[in-house]
């Protein structure tokens, strides 16, 4: 487990699949750091990235922006990318913002893995 | 003047002295501190805990966007924050929360949140704000900064005209 100024990330490359997994609030101060970890990622030229929301209890608008660019990347690199475990407070953010239509969103890490 | 109210029975002009007043800077480490405190405020007041984690959410936003946008993430710029408990027979629980700062000044019918169409990162926070509380009025304060009006009622559609 890694950690950066409050946000602690685990990070795993199995395979040609990355997983990025935060825990904690990911908010104005954090975003910046979740964004270079998905950088890291995106780095490995991966068919996959994703990203395990389970230990997120809180999320606005920063944080969302981040992963909106990193599906940016993801799509115009053509792999893709996954969001686990959105809890409800979360789910509400992607939600509001219309963007639970957008990316692909998967209850588990198991399912996310398949 | 800029607002958006969802419902349009709901009273927007505080005529008492705010029930809680907190002035903070513009410095990032105190988002989480200033969110929790609303929030934990809302639970009190009797609000759901749907509508408390909306009024959270909508502040932090703001606060986010008076930072990021307002004060070009200056973090030594005063921000105030004022709430009234609102209490109405037929909406039930209510708040209202006044942001203020001493940003420049922005034409209130600026402050737009994007369309949602066009994904892309930036412009969610104006939004969001707006989706989730009841009424979102943006005006200037004299002579500098700006202020931003946010009510929040359980059941904003119902009822007759509230009072603080």
């Amino acid at each position: 487990m890694a950690e950066q100024s409050g946000l602690q990330v685990r990070y795993e490359e199995i395979g040609k699949t990355v997983v990025v997994t935060p825990q904690g609030e990911i908010a104005y101060t954090e975003a910046p750091q979740l964004r270079q970890w998905i950088r890291k990622a995106q780095d490995t030229r991966p068919e996959r990235i994703i990203v395990d929301l389970s230990g997120v209890g809180y999320m606005n608008t920063p944080g969302v922006a981040t992963l909106v660019e990193a599906l940016q990347i993801a799509k115009k690199n053509k792999y893709r990318l996954v969001l686990v475990g959105l809890n409800s407070s979360v789910r509400a953010v992607f939600e509001v913002a219309r963007l639970h239509t957008v990316f692909e969103i998967v209850e588990t890490r198991d399912a996310a893995l398949k | 003047m800029s607002t958006v109210i969802r419902s349009p029975e709901v009273d927007i002009a505080p005529i008492k002295p705010p029930d809680l007043r907190l002035q903070m800077t513009s410095d990032p480490r105190f988002l989480t501190g200033a969110r929790g405190l609303l929030s934990s405020v809302c639970e009190k007041t009797g609000l759901s805990s749907t509508s408390c984690s909306q009024v959270a959410l909508a502040v932090d936003e703001a606060l986010c966007n008076v930072i990021r946008h307002g004060y070009q993430r200056r973090a030594d710029a005063p921000i105030w924050i004022n709430l009234w408990v609102l209490a109405d027979s037929g909406r039930g629980p209510g708040i209202r929360i006044v942001i203020e700062d001493e940003a420049p000044h922005v034409e209130p019918e600026q402050i737009q949140g994007r369309d949602l169409a066009d994904i892309k990162p930036g412009g969610l926070g104006v939004h969001i704000i707006r989706e989730v509380m009841d009424l979102a009025r943006y005006e200037k304060r004299a002579p500098i900064g700006m202020r931003l009006t946010l009510v929040k009622y359980d059941r904003p559609g119902v009822g007759a005209a509230g009072s603080a």
